[in-house]
């Protein structure tokens, strides 16, 4: 009996406790300070790639801004609303969700938050985004675009590859745009380029791009462009052994195999995220629409590095993303599309042959 | 003096007193790689308790490791390291997932066929370790990781592929709103619940913001039933007896094997209802793509630890469990700590309250040899 009366004082001790605190002001007031907060995807701020990219961009904009920065990490999935619902409680004046896969749990936060600000970064809600949530996507096609350009004029067999991750809309925009570049050079050197196509399933399954690397080298490749997160290890590691070239994604990912990166496909979130920050702390209502960032504000392109290229053929690239404006390309008083689906990408093949 | 050794010695003393080592032991650790401890305690302690709505939550995560606490505590009464948890977990959500996108009935009946069809799915799985060990001796330890894998590998091909994918996302669609098992949810989702509930403080931030299921009753009742099976029904006694002296156990007449299977079929099938109820309770009501083990089934194994294989004792390992792992996302937001320290911290409090048992032996030390027999 003693026993659950001690229970039962604990119990009725610690719940006065805390009832305490819950009736005590709900929303505190920040200092003037603009605070911002960072969910990143379950890879972690640390993920050498998209979630640490943005992260970065965070950093760079805290350092110049003195903005207030923190982020929280999701151990799985099953995290995001949780998460996301507890930085909602923070006094924070914008915070940021990075990665598709975080879309459904943002729409769930934002519609029972009306009073904080949001940005989803890689997907777009499109009409039906709320009011108080930014979407940033990127016209990723241009840098698929550009890296296409260069293998197709680099590869000496005429035949490269591309492994995608899963399929959606975020990797067809590389895939379609990788395409249209390679036959964009196909007609500039006026020899046919063939392009290879394998997805992984996966983000992560190495031991599956060691697989489809393998054959596709074996095939004839000899260029293959990747955009599959963690697959890509598999495929430099069969590229080390056979002498064959690599294009990176997301970032500079040359020091995976100084040798064998013959360039990447920069998508610089953190630049975007930098940019986004920068104009809703200057007061700017970006809420509800969806802002795209592509190869003009700097968040895609193509890194300095080329030490493989022939100059010709990097300058030949630069030019070409000079040309390059809002998922367009303008040369010659003609106005490609590039494109980012298979039914654009067959528009612009027939676009193409009319015109050049 | 000899009745504070009495008092020391009892288990609950020796578990306040794990626990607070361990929150000294990670204090330390926390200071030494440059971080204030104290305002990360503090800061792990709000974010349990500084909303009604964090109580809730951590509620709320706690139903599936009580319950995948509990299938590993009664394999454990067996003598069974039930360690495939983590896959009969996983395949109990692909059962629930498959049929609650499948079916879309009254929720009278969709309800208990998606929790039954996970219940059914993890008790296969359990089934299949408890053949194969009581029918050729194979260890079941290493056929719960082998099955673990297998389940990781099957979920992951259920996601990805085209019936189930949902398009632009890593996961498969929700199941049937029919199956979803939240209190008030329709209500709550409308236009005029969420207008009645913004005005009342208390109850928007419990009904609204979380997803407030039938899963943690389902569990208290589930611990109780197995506390009943274990201590007043002869398969109980006879899990027991296999578990403490199975050569004993053969010789009373206890068919050992037959054992074995069943108990695995049950613990499977606690997994599994986990699962079931995970699906059904909280959002996104989906399979996700897996990138490594979700840890359900893993964190079953520490909750029946600490709980030293009671299932009611899993109730309040569990409860304590999901509040340390939810509250430390708290530490991380406060002061940017990175998550592999927080894992530590979090890791070395459990590591001393699994150490609990040597209290009572350590103290047994300090008394002199036969010091109770003087006089």
């Amino acid at each position: 009996m003693k026993k659950y009366i001690y229970i039962v004082t604990t119990l009725i001790f610690i719940l006065s406790f805390t009832a305490c605190s819950w009736t005590g002001p709900e929303n505190i007031k920040n200092d003037g300070v603009f605070k911002i907060a960072m969910a990143p995807d379950v890879g972690g701020i640390n993920d050498q790639s998209f979630n640490q990219s943005a992260w970065e961009g965070l950093k760079k904009f805290s350092k110049e801004s003195g903005a207030d920065i923190s982020y929280v990490e999701s151990r799985q999935a099953s995290d995001f609303t949780q998460n996301l619902d507890k930085l909602s409680d923070g006094d924070y004046d914008l915070i940021f969700a990075v990665g598709f896969s975080m879309a459904d749990a943002l729409l769930d936060t934002a519609t029972l938050n009306l009073d904080k600000n949001y940005a989803m970064v890689d997907f777009s809600y499109g009409k039906d985004t709320p009011n108080n949530v930014t979407c940033i996507m990127f016209k990723a096609e241009e840098a698929g675009f550009l890296v296409g350009y260069i293998a197709g004029r680099f590869s000496k067999t005429k035949h490269v590859g591309f492994v995608g991750g899963m399929h959606g809309y975020i990797i067809d925009q590389f895939e379609y745009g990788f395409k249209a570049g390679v036959l964009f050079a196909a007609k500039e050197i006026k020899q046919d380029v063939i392009v290879d196509v394998q997805y992984a399933q996966s983000f992560t399954d190495a031991a599956k791009g060691k697989a489809i690397a393998t054959k596709m080298y074996n095939d004839g490749c000899d260029i293959i462009f990747h955009a599959s997160g963690g697959v890509a290890y598999g495929i430099v590691e069969v590229a080390k052994e056979k002498g064959k070239y690599v294009i990176g994604v997301d970032r500079d990912q040359s020091y995976l195999a100084p040798d064998n990166f013959l360039t990447s496909a920069l998508k610089n979130v953190g630049t975007a995220v930098e940019i986004t920050s920068q104009k809703i702390m200057n007061g700017e209502k970006l809420g509800g629409t969806t802002q795209m960032y592509g190869v003009k504000n700097g968040c895609l392109g193509i890194p300095e590095r080329a030490l493989f290229l022939d100059k010709k053929i990097y300058d030949d690239a630069l030019d070409l993303l000079s040309h390059i404006e809002d998922g367009k390309l303008h040369i010659e008083n003609v106005t490609l599309t590039i494109p980012d689906s298979v039914k654009t990408y067959e528009k612009f093949a027939t676009d193409l042959n009319k015109n050049f | 003096m000899k009745k504070f050794i009495k008092f020391l010695k009892r288990p609950i003393t020796s578990t306040i007193l794990a626990i607070l080592c361990g929150f000294i032991v990670s204090g330390v650790i926390l200071a030494l790689v440059g971080y204030n401890p104290v305002s990360a305690f503090v800061s792990l302690l709000n974010g349990i308790f500084s909303r009604p709505k964090y109580i809730f939550k951590v509620i709320e995560r706690s139903t599936p490791i009580i319950l995948t606490g509990i299938s590993v505590a009664f394999s454990f009464k067996a003598g069974l390291f039930n360690i495939g948890a983590e896959g009969q977990y996983i395949l109990g959500s692909i059962a629930a997932t498959i049929v609650g996108i499948s079916f879309n009935l009254h929720p009278i009946f969709q309800v208990p066929l998606v929790v039954f069809s996970g219940v059914l799915a993890g008790a296969i799985w359990g089934v299949i370790t408890g053949f194969l060990k009581a029918k050729f001796g194979i260890h079941e330890v290493i056929l719960g990781i082998m099955l673990n894998w297998i389940a990781f590998h099957i979920c992951n091909f259920i996601v990805n592929h085209n019936l189930y994918h949902k398009p632009n996302s890593s996961r498969t669609y929700s199941i049937n709103s029919s199956g979803f098992t939240m209190i008030l949810n329709t209500w709550k989702r409308s236009k005029d619940g969420i207008e009645a509930l913004r005005k009342n403080k208390l109850l928007s931030d419990i009904l609204l913001k979380t997803d407030l299921n039938i899963g943690f009753i389902v569990a208290v009742l589930v611990a109780m039933v197995v506390w009943f099976i274990l201590k007043k029904t002869t398969l109980g006694f006879a899990v027991r007896a296999v578990g403490l002296n199975p050569s004993a156990a053969k010789i009373a007449g206890i068919g050992i094997k037959r054992n074995i299977t069943s108990t695995l079929a049950i613990s499977g099938a606690i997994s599994g209802l986990a699962a079931a109820l995970a699906i059904t309770g909280t959002s996104p009501h989906a399979l996700y793509q897996l990138v490594m083990f979700e840890n359900i089934g893993f964190n079953g194994l520490s909750v029946a630890l600490i709980a030293n294989s009671s299932p009611i004792g899993c109730i309040f390992s569990g409860l304590f469990f999901s509040g340390l792992i939810y509250g430390g996302n708290s530490i991380q937001s406060d002061l940017n700590i990175p998550s592999e320290v927080i894992s530590i911290t979090i890791g070395s409090v459990l590591f001393f309250v699994a150490l609990t048992k040597c209290l009572p032996m350590l103290i047994g030390k300090f008394s002199k040899r036969g010091e109770n027999h003087v006089e």
